[in-house]
């Protein structure tokens, strides 16, 4: 499954298209977590703990939303979009949406040139 | 005398945050500014269209998350700052080092890449802290990666797949 924020897949041509698939994910943080986290505020800095959850639901949200795709006979994702926003206090919400669609590999009409080296700028052509 | 006891804390604590805070956001922008110094050669652009689609070897979705929370010292300062209105410097140091870092950290999730194109940046206050301040904020930072079908970031030559 490709998933991508842009609105085509570089590289590919787009076939088919099959709407909106969406995952969401409601999590609430552990009280170890929630006390760390409380220590943590008074001195600032990176709250781990949170970050960590906040990835894992993210994880899951994607996750449920590629099953979704994969329902449809889709191949990619485009279009992904996030969403944050907090439930109540020590629960957020993780929503992820992107429009599902089926992608090929574009032919190539010309030979790809000889490596170029990398001080090249991409912009020039 | 029993009201300076009953303050003893909350000062004691408004202090404790005001040094190990401040020691902890300068050590924070040290490890930034070094680390961002290491990515310079991938460049993040916030445009949707791909420079030379035809040599786009992969794409891959992009992903780097920080929460951050500001110290005690700071979000007293800013509900003082708060009564007199201005620009609030605790909170915009507090989401400057948050973004940089999730840049920092989805440029390192995908270091090998050699462009990230339409970058996008969503943040959510996570916690309110104590009166209806911000306590902490969570910025994701995400794009999509690009591999091109020339030369990797480290000079060894990509196969080209068809």
């Amino acid at each position: 499954m490709i998933i991508t924020n842009t609105e085509s897949v570089p590289g590919m041509r787009m076939v088919e298209h099959y709407g909106l698939v969406q995952g969401s994910t409601i999590r609430a943080k552990n009280i170890g977590r929630d006390f760390m986290a409380g220590m943590k505020n008074l001195v600032g800095g990176e709250l781990k703990g949170y970050t960590e959850l906040l990835r894992e639901s993210r994880d899951e949200a994607v996750h449920r939303m590629t099953l979704q795709a994969e329902e449809l006979g889709a191949n990619a994702v485009v279009n992904l979009r996030f969403s944050t926003s907090s439930v109540a206090a020590g629960a957020a919400e993780i929503l992820c949406y992107g429009t599902a669609v089926r992608v090929e590999k574009l032919r190539r009409e010309e030979p790809v040139p000889p490596p170029l080296p990398r001080e090249d700028d991409p912009f020039s052509g | 005398m029993a009201l300076l006891f009953q303050l003893y804390i909350p000062i004691a604590l408004f202090f404790f945050g005001l040094i190990v805070g401040s020691l902890i956001e300068r050590a924070h922008y040290r490890s930034i500014k070094r680390r961002e110094l290491g990515f310079v050669t991938l460049p993040a652009l916030t445009m949707k269209t791909v420079p030379e689609p035809q040599h786009v070897l992969r794409s891959e979705m992009a992903l780097g998350s920080v929460v951050i929370s500001v110290d005690r010292f700071k979000q007293v300062a800013a509900g003082l700052k708060k009564v007199f209105g201005g620009e609030i410097h605790s909170y915009s140091s507090l989401l400057d080092r948050a973004r940089r870092e999730a840049l920092l950290r989805l440029k390192e999730n995908s270091a090998d890449a050699d462009m990230l194109i339409n970058l996008r940046f969503e943040t959510a206050t996570i916690s309110s802290g104590g009166n209806s301040n911000i306590g902490s904020v969570e910025v994701l930072a995400y794009g999509t990666a690009l591999w091109y079908s020339r030369h990797s970031r480290h000079g060894h030559p990509v196969d080209l797949v068809a």
